[in-house]
């Protein structure tokens, strides 16, 4: 079955590829090699190259394709996932996924590049990787980017609705435990990660613990904790603070400004007991044919005018430094959390790949969420 | 045809002749099923006795702890529960969609089809859109809470959305129709005759009910609870939107485990239990309807 793999299969139909997918042995378990860079060619004719970047949508600016062809004359097709894990699945089934870079979160580029499916990161290829704040340079996951370059950076908080609170919260308490009034009013993440956050902080331990008599103590607290929720919600829950459902809401900071967009009196907060910092990376991977060409297309993502588009389009930082100096100040002042500084941010825990703990998040995960 | 065949004579020859035009009828069906649902099916369910990688994707080493996991309390909880929010719309759907099948069964030939056709529109909207819409219904800020409000029925608005209740109504009104449906069928099947009869002899409207209309419809109720109850219990987006995610079904474990966790084998065990209950079900069903439709008209 695996001949049916070979790249260059990839004009495959869709319903085709879908049986054949299924079909081609999923070769899993990582090789333990250690990840060997090739030979790149920094005078290559990038003309002759074109790359497949797999993307969550709108992400970056929607005509990147061509304004990076106009750059440097490689070719660009955009894809998109919708998750991490999405994504994942593409790169590690073992067959050729035909992409070139793709977009992903810390912990995950961390698990492909322990795989060693990802090329290690040419930085005489990349000379934009000076634009990049030195905080950026040192996150856990992958220190000195070897095989990563950080796209966009942040934490993870409480929104709330100033109007509808008597007083700002200050720790992760305010949501776990909500007084009388706000039950019913607030809203966790189920994500596995950011839905065990909030309760790994407040009772003080590490984002990434894998202790499991850490880890009984902070299921009890979240399974206390739901009866008071409204919901849980990945998604929408800046929508639920606009329409006042709800008051009080774990959130990404770049998505508490999708509410501040609508209402000015939604607001962002880091509890006092700590928080994570999550970084989206890009990386190459090590099956591309279009190597150089992808380092091209990272550099062309770290000029300070591409890497800007993101922090005043999606509103989240960019670890960037001449770029968030292009974001207009009333910006910021309108979204407090763009003027988070790098170290700031670093007071946030990195989140890393928990490895073979991920299942006991996973099942407790179920175990919170249905609880009754 | 072959040609050997076609130098015998008599029944054997037709027999054969039928025999290959049904083959030949059934081919092409039989192939896009194969092709495209037993053989992916039968691989993914081929995983359960693989481990997961550490990274997703599948390790090829036998193992049976796959089953011993999906008996965990945890999932075992979430499967009766499952049972119960599938089997309360389905039940539901039992008490609301019969009494619409029966009166339209009533109606007169040009009222029915447009009665069937009205029961039939929703399907021909998005499935998101109408769950989206019973969200603005049903939440605190909904519309349903704001009229009670100013209509001075209550003072605080209901908690209607994101509970178990909620999950139940969504799934009750994605799935109606298809109760309705092959009640409808089996109700204007019924000879009226057999009712006058009842009647003629002195049974109450009641009576008559019990004893000649339910027991020759039941085929059709039987139906129509497989038909709402197989998608209620592995549905995974109304407990999710309607449920707000504090409502787990086997469904959203299952969707889980192969887009979150990228756990395929424990995945696919948890959808063989599944799919087990579900074929227990067919079985029953296709015994009930026996035992049921034998003597009432076909």
């Amino acid at each position: 079955m695996k001949t049916l793999a070979r790249s260059g299969r990839r004009a495959l139909a869709g319903a085709a590829s879908v049986v054949l997918a299924l079909s081609v042995a999923a070769c899993g378990g990582g090789s333990d090699d250690e990840t060997s860079a090739d030979e790149l060619d920094a005078n290559a004719d990038l003309s002759q190259q074109s790359i497949v970047v797999s993307n969550w949508a709108d992400y970056m600016p929607a005509d990147i394709a061509d304004t990076f062809t106009a750059e440097t004359g490689a070719g660009m097709e955009v894809t998109t996932h919708a998750t991490n894990e999405e994504i994942m699945a593409k790169l590690t089934a073992g067959a050729d996924s035909g992409i070139d870079v793709a977009f992903v979160s810390g912990p995950f580029a961390q698990a492909l590049a322990e795989q060693g499916l990802v090329e290690p990161i040419h930085a005489d290829l990349v000379p934009n990787l000076e634009n990049l704040y030195p905080e950026a340079q040192e996150l856990s996951y992958d220190e000195g980017n070897e095989y990563s370059v950080p796209y966009a950076w942040g934490t993870t908080g409480i929104c709330y609705r100033e109007d509808l609170v008597d007083a700002a919260p200050t720790s992760w308490n305010d949501l776990l435990e909500p007084a009388p009034q706000y039950e019913g009013k607030v809203t966790m993440m189920a994500t596995d990660r950011w839905l065990m956050l909030p309760a790994q902080k407040a009772l003080g331990f590490s984002a990434n613990t894998t202790d499991e008599a850490e880890m009984e103590q902070v299921k009890d607290k979240l399974i206390a904790a739901k009866k008071t929720l409204l919901a849980y919600d990945d998604t929408t829950f800046y929508e639920r603070l606009i329409s006042g459902e709800a008051v009080m809401v774990e959130a990404w900071d770049g998505w508490c400004n999708y509410g501040t967009a609508e209402d000015p009196n939604i607001k962002f907060t880091v509890p006092e007991e700590g928080s994570d910092l999550w970084a989206d990376t890009m990386v190459i991977l090590k099956s591309s044919e279009n190597k150089e060409a992808a380092h091209a297309f990272i550099n062309y993502v770290l000029e300070p005018e591409t890497h800007a588009w993101a922090a005043e389009n999606i509103l989240y930082n960019v670890p960037n430094e001449p770029a968030m100096e292009l974001v207009p100040g009333e910006m910021k002042d309108q979204y407090p959390p763009l003027s988070l500084t790098p170290a700031e941010l670093l007071e946030g825990e990195p989140l890393v790949d928990l490895g073979e703990a991920a299942t006991t998040y996973t099942q407790m995960t179920t175990e919170i969420t249905s609880s009754k | 045809m072959t040609s050997s065949s076609m130098l015998r004579s008599g029944r054997g020859a037709s027999e054969r002749s039928a025999r290959t035009e049904r083959a030949s009828l059934l081919g092409p069906g039989l192939l896009y099923v194969t092709a495209f649902m037993a053989v992916p099916v039968l691989l993914v369910l081929s995983y359960v006795v693989f481990q997961r990688g550490r990274f997703g994707g599948i390790v090829y080493e036998f193992t049976l702890d796959n089953f011993s996991r999906a008996l965990a309390e945890t999932y075992r909880v979430v499967l009766v529960d499952s049972v119960i929010i599938a089997g309360a719309a389905t039940l539901l759907a039992l008490v609301i969609g019969y009494p619409v099948a029966y009166a339209i069964a009533q109606l007169p030939d040009r009222w029915r089809t447009i009665a069937l056709v009205l029961v039939v529109i929703p399907f021909w909207t998005n499935f998101l859109v109408r769950t989206y819409a019973w969200i603005v219904l049903l939440s605190s800020e909904g519309v349903v809470n704001r009229s009670l409000i100013s209509l001075g029925v209550i003072d605080d608005p209901l908690t209607m959305l994101y509970t178990r209740g909620a999950v139940v109504v969504g799934l009750l009104y994605a799935y109606l129709p298809l109760m309705i449906l092959p009640l409808y069928a089996s109700i204007t099947r019924l000879d009226p005759e057999l009712r006058e009869a009842a009647t003629n002899l002195g049974a109450s409207r009641l009576r008559t009910f019990r004893d000649i209309t339910w027991p020759l419809t039941l085929p059709g109720a039987i139906t129509g609870c497989i038909f709402v109850f197989v998608p209620s219990l592995g549905n995974f987006v109304i407990p999710e939107l309607l449920g707000g995610g504090k409502t787990v079904m086997i469904g959203n474990v299952v969707r889980d485990q192969f887009l979150k966790a990228r756990d395929w084998p424990f995945g696919a065990t948890l959808a063989l239990f599944l799919i087990v209950v579900l074929v227990l079900l067919f079985a029953l069903q296709s015994v009930l309807s026996r035992r049921y439709s034998t003597g009432g008209p076909r």
